[in-house]
């Protein structure tokens, strides 16, 4: 039902993303799509993978093309101060609602869960082969992971070399 | 000695020209040795991407063929990644676990990371050169 729900959000960003003319309001609306397929990566039980696609696709993508098209964003401060604060005081409050239930679920200090580590650390080496335990988990438990990790990454240099492409944008300005 | 005008100092030059290649072959090392030492292909792609990327800062950007270089840097960069895909199915086939497989995976992780960022390098550099024209 959630998958459902982020896959319509994400169909939805990804025709803003297309259809809209200011560059970077469509980059925003491509990070918008990225965050959606990193909850559904978090949904579909792979953690790792919902980490970098949220890293890769949101945050190196929004500060490599900021960083390069250094075209002003028209910011407007004046006369929205008051829904500026009320809009940052909301943020904050929600994060510390959500930061409290979510704490309260952590393990203590010093106790990790152990259910699947164990099974690593007991049978690794025979499985794998591998005695580096590090790369046996990334390469052979986690290999999906990384596989896709890989794909993340790929697509985020694929996008940054069609942004920042010579052919095809000379008739800009 | 026409090359003194372009990129950095003399001595930057000739700490590179000596660097390169330990930096190079120490990346190389990473990758190879990720299997029952710490490193892999994230990190030893990242250092032969990192030895290129010193190359083309001493060197001065003006002496490589950039769209060439950024197309072959795809390129190399998709068929890591088709070989790891490959592999990975491969995986998939056989008993689940195989530890033959572990150096290839390496090896095409660290062939896709290493293009993939020498070629966000190379179109960053070439981008801003062209906005330095307008």
């Amino acid at each position: 039902m959630e998958l459902h729900i982020i896959l319509l959000f994400m169909i939805f960003g990804a025709i803003v993303a297309v259809e809209i003319k200011d560059l970077i309001s469509s980059v925003i609306a491509l990070s918008a799509v990225g965050l959606g397929l990193s909850l559904a990566f978090l949904i579909l039980k792979a953690p790792n993978l919902a980490i970098t696609q949220l890293v890769v696709e949101i945050l190196c993508v929004i500060i490599l093309i900021r960083g390069t098209i250094n075209k002003d964003l028209p910011l407007v401060r004046d006369g929205r101060w008051l829904f500026n604060t009320i809009a940052t005081f909301l943020f904050i409050a929600c994060f510390l609602v959500f930061a409290y239930f979510a704490l309260k679920e952590l393990p203590n200090f010093g106790e990790p869960l152990m259910r699947v580590s164990q099974g690593y650390i007991a049978e690794g080496l025979a499985k794998s082969g591998a005695i580096n335990l590090v790369t046996a988990i990334t390469l052979n438990f986690r290999g999906y992971d990384a596989l896709a990790e890989a794909a993340v990454l790929f697509a985020g240099v694929i996008g940054v070399l069609a942004v920042t492409r010579k052919t095809g944008k000379s008739h800009e300005r | 000695m026409k090359d003194n005008q372009k990129g950095m100092t003399l001595i930057v030059k000739t700490a590179t020209r000596i660097l390169f290649g330990l930096i190079f072959v120490y990346g190389i090392f990473i990758v190879l040795d990720g299997h029952h030492a710490p490193g892999g292909g994230f990190a030893g792609g990242l250092i032969i991407a990192l030895s290129f990327i010193q190359l083309l800062l001493a060197f001065g950007r003006e002496s490589v063929l950039e769209q060439l270089y950024i197309k072959r840097s795809l390129f190399l960069s998709a068929i890591g990644i088709i070989v790891f895909l490959i592999s990975m199915s491969l995986v998939l086939l056989g008993s689940g676990f195989t530890a033959r497989l572990i150096p290839l995976c390496d090896i095409a992780v660290a062939l896709m990371v290493s293009a993939g960022i020498f070629a966000i390098f190379l179109a960053l550099i070439s981008s801003s050169e062209l906005k330095g024209e307008k």
